[in-house]
């Protein structure tokens, strides 16, 4: 459906920015290396026949073992053209960081305060980078794979055996 | 002065039996329970008739905190503020397996039960609860206040230097009230 995206992005970017592409189920995908972030999709936001208007979604996945351990995962759609793709970013576990996207998509600012907040992935150039959904006081990052099942950090806790 | 003189007598039992049949409740609804919260306090099933129908939105001017659906542990100081702002005796309802142990839900973010944080009179099973396991409930938590066994009863009794037997207290087990009342029946 959207080989043309993948055959523009592999012409445009010729010095190893595409580290790989594939197609599956009828969805096409490509691998950036994560310092052309910006610039790959900077060129597929206003590229004419591509202009990918719309970032539908924004999430990671941890690879726990592999390297690099986290994947930011971008899925973009182009409103006018009516085709879509979707983008990893490898983040190395020591320093989880990649560039924001919300200079291009200001829709990604939820989406990369989420992923911070349960994969502890950091966006540089991100305006307000805090916990979108636990508490300030939660330490660690939730969805992370060696976060502990049972673990809980609770606010609040009745005293033992108290009437109240 | 004071109301000493209230739980030495058969006025305890007239007071209390007051207290049963104006409880105005507070619904604290977080989750899918609270569409069958509106099931059971709509006219089909009619909680009125158990003098119950009059839900406040403000837990200042409620005595029965009906907790509907899965308590988090960010909620957690809301839940807390709301049960400290409601006037003595209160009463708490945990509506549905969230509310009473966390239901399926095992994770860093949903709370084990909302008896973590407030004292529960009543637990009522299900995902969600019937209705009619509502005003089952309600029954029960009814029965419990006539006989003066509720959390904040017993605590105020407490407070006001009464001496309360642990074995007063009886334990919140829907299977021993149901025993018990089957056999009044």
């Amino acid at each position: 459906m959207a080989q043309l995206v993948l055959d523009r992005l592999l012409a445009q970017f010729g010095g190893g920015e595409i580290i790989k592409t594939g197609s599956q189920h009828g969805n096409e995908w490509a691998r950036i290396r994560p310092d052309a972030w910006t610039a790959v999709c900077t060129f597929l936001r206003d590229d004419p026949t591509l202009s990918m208007e719309m970032l539908t979604d924004l999430t990671c996945v941890d690879r726990f073992g592999d390297e690099p351990r986290f994947d930011v995962v971008v899925h973009l759609y182009s409103v006018s053209k009516k085709h879509r793709v979707r983008l990893y970013g490898g983040v190395p576990e020591e320093n989880p960081l990649i560039d924001s996207l919300v200079p291009l998509w200001p829709g990604a600012d939820w989406p990369e305060r989420e992923a911070y907040d349960l994969y502890g992935v950091r966006f540089a150039g991100h305006p307000d980078l805090r916990r979108l959904l636990m508490y300030p006081e939660f330490i660690g990052h939730p969805l992370r794979k060696d976060y502990p099942k049972e673990k809980r950090q609770p606010l609040v806790r009745r005293q033992a055996g108290s009437l109240d | 002065m004071g109301f000493e003189f209230v739980y030495s007598s058969k006025l305890e039992a007239a007071v209390n039996w007051a207290r049963k049949f104006s409880l105005f409740s507070y619904p604290f609804v977080t989750a899918c329970c609270g569409m069958e919260y509106m099931s059971t306090a709509a006219p089909k099933y009619d909680i009125a008739r158990f003098g119950s129908e009059f839900p406040r939105f403000s837990p200042r001017q409620a005595d029965l905190l009906i907790i509907v659906g899965t308590i988090t542990e960010r909620q957690g100081p809301a839940l807390r503020r709301i049960y400290e702002q409601m006037c003595e005796p209160k009463w708490v309802i945990a509506f549905g397996v969230c509310a009473s142990t966390g239901g399926f839900y095992q994770n860093y973010s949903t709370m084990p039960g909302a008896d973590q944080v407030v004292p529960v009179d009543v637990y009522i099973p299900g995902c969600p609860p019937r209705p009619e396991q509502v005003l089952d409930a309600l029954i029960m938590l009814q029965e419990r206040i006539q006989r003066g066994e509720g959390h904040s009863q017993i605590a105020m009794r407490v407070d006001q230097g009464f001496d309360v037997p642990a074995a007063s207290v009886r334990p919140i087990s829907r299977i021993t009230e149901h025993g018990e009342k089957a056999k009044v029946k």
